[in-house]
């Protein structure tokens, strides 16, 4: 196992980076990052929709999120594999088609999350916050978002964890992601897929693991407050 | 789910190395992608089992048995972790009226606590059957004929993507909202007898 790792090691953490594409582990990061950074505006502005009150905007807002939430991750790479070509009108890297899924896919539970938070408060802070003039938009931006944005940090960062797993699936399409890249030193090395798939699943679960318990962690801090 | 329910109880067992395996099963279940999960299983696992099984397992398909596997150990792991939120929403004073009537642990378990703990935990069970059952597109990666696959094959030998790619979108969203419209219905009909 250890000389896989010294053999491999590089090529696990950051694929063959300066020669080809960013992969591996920093790949990984690199999707997850990228994921959670460009859904959650979109998930800010399902959230609020979802909490509002006229329907026009709440009825959207709530088919979109059911409609992600029944579908499999992997349903909706596969649309983005052949509807982005379609839509654009040329070709996407497979890189950037992942991203997209996973954008679109994480909206919808992230903006649970932001539904949650402002469900969270109390309506108090709503009446006090508009019986001192405040517009319905500078009672979100001044009151309710920043109370409700730290109290949802912890979910936030299961919800990290949760895209970290999920960005496994861009193997399928072909992404140089840690998976992929453990699936090929396995078909270099033929006899020792046990290995290199623990190796693997050690590296999911030290980086998931800890990203847990930091979650944990934060949560109990909030809870102290 | 019986792995589930063995996890689960296991857990609430105050026998101390007990409790540690099953937190370290969960934990890793809980932080490894499904996906590879489902790796493991299919090609790592038949490297260490006896060959007579591992060619056995290669005239039966080995494909579907393995992400079989995989998918109930994880989808146990997911649930025993609602069961035992379930648990610990039963008071511990059942636990103890049932130990003072002379029940055993296991039988306090069994006839006390579970029962109530189940209902406490479907409607958290139904979500998890959601995700199992979207968890199974997953085995499509290992080959597994399974609705994703299926649609790939069709979809290589016709060239019709959007109506297959329509097809699948709507087989998967038919179940996934009745098994939604089911936890709805569920704690509806049972709402929980104490605000926890």
């Amino acid at each position: 196992m250890l000389d896989i790792l010294r053999d491999f090691g590089v090529l696990f953490l950051i694929g063959s980076y300066p020669t080809g594409p960013l992969g591996g582990l920093a790949g990984t990061l690199l999707l997850s990052i990228l994921g959670l950074g460009l859904s959650f505006p979109l998930a800010l502005v399902l959230g609020l929709m979802r909490t509002s009150s006229q329907r026009w905007l709440l009825w959207p807002a709530t088919i979109w999120v059911y409609t992600l939430r029944g579908l499999p991750l992997l349903m909706i790479i596969f649309w983005a594999y052949f509807g982005i070509p379609i839509l654009l009108g040329h070709e996407v890297s497979a890189f950037i088609t992942v991203v997209c899924a996973i954008v679109i896919y994480e909206s919808a539970f992230l903006s649970e999350i932001v539904r949650a938070g402002l469900e969270g408060l109390s309506l108090g802070q709503t009446q006090a916050a508009r019986a001192l003039g405040l517009t319905y938009f500078q009672t979100m931006r001044y009151v309710l978002l920043p109370q409700a944005l730290t109290n949802m940090l912890p979910s936030l960062l299961n919800q990290f964890v949760s895209i970290i797993k999920a960005t496994s699936l861009a193997y399928v399409v072909g992404v140089h992601e840690v998976t992929l890249v453990a699936s090929q030193v396995n078909s270099m090395l033929l006899t020792k897929p046990m290995q290199v798939f623990l190796i693997l699943a050690a590296m999911y679960f030290i980086l998931c693991f800890s990203l847990n318990r930091a979650a944990g962690a934060l949560e109990r801090h909030l809870a102290r407050r | 789910m019986i792995f589930a329910l063995l996890l689960a109880s296991t857990r609430a067992l105050p026998v101390r190395p007990l409790r540690l395996l099953v937190a370290a099963i969960v934990e890793y279940h809980r932080n490894v992608p499904v996906l590879v999960q489902i790796l493991i299983w299919y090609f790592a696992v038949p490297q260490v089992l006896p060959d007579p099984l591992r060619l056995w397992l290669n005239r039966q398909d080995g494909e579907f048995l393995f992400s079989m596997i995989a998918l109930a150990l994880n989808s146990g792991a997911f649930m025993s972790e609602d069961l035992r939120s379930g648990l610990r929403a039963v008071p511990t004073a059942q636990f103890d009226a049932a130990r003072s009537l002379g029940l055993s642990q296991i039988g306090a378990l069994r006839y006390v606590m579970l029962p109530q703990a189940l209902r406490i935990a479907v409607p958290a069970i139904i979500n998890q059957t959601l995700f199992l059952f979207k968890n199974t597109s997953l085995a499509m990666a290992v080959a597994v004929g399974e609705l994703t696959y299926r649609m790939h094959e069709i979809e290589n030998t016709t060239f019709r993507t959007f109506e297959i790619f329509m097809f699948g979108t709507i087989a998967y969203l038919t179940f996934s909202f009745s098994l939604m419209g089911l936890g709805a219905w569920f704690s509806r009909r049972y709402p929980s007898a104490h605000r926890i």
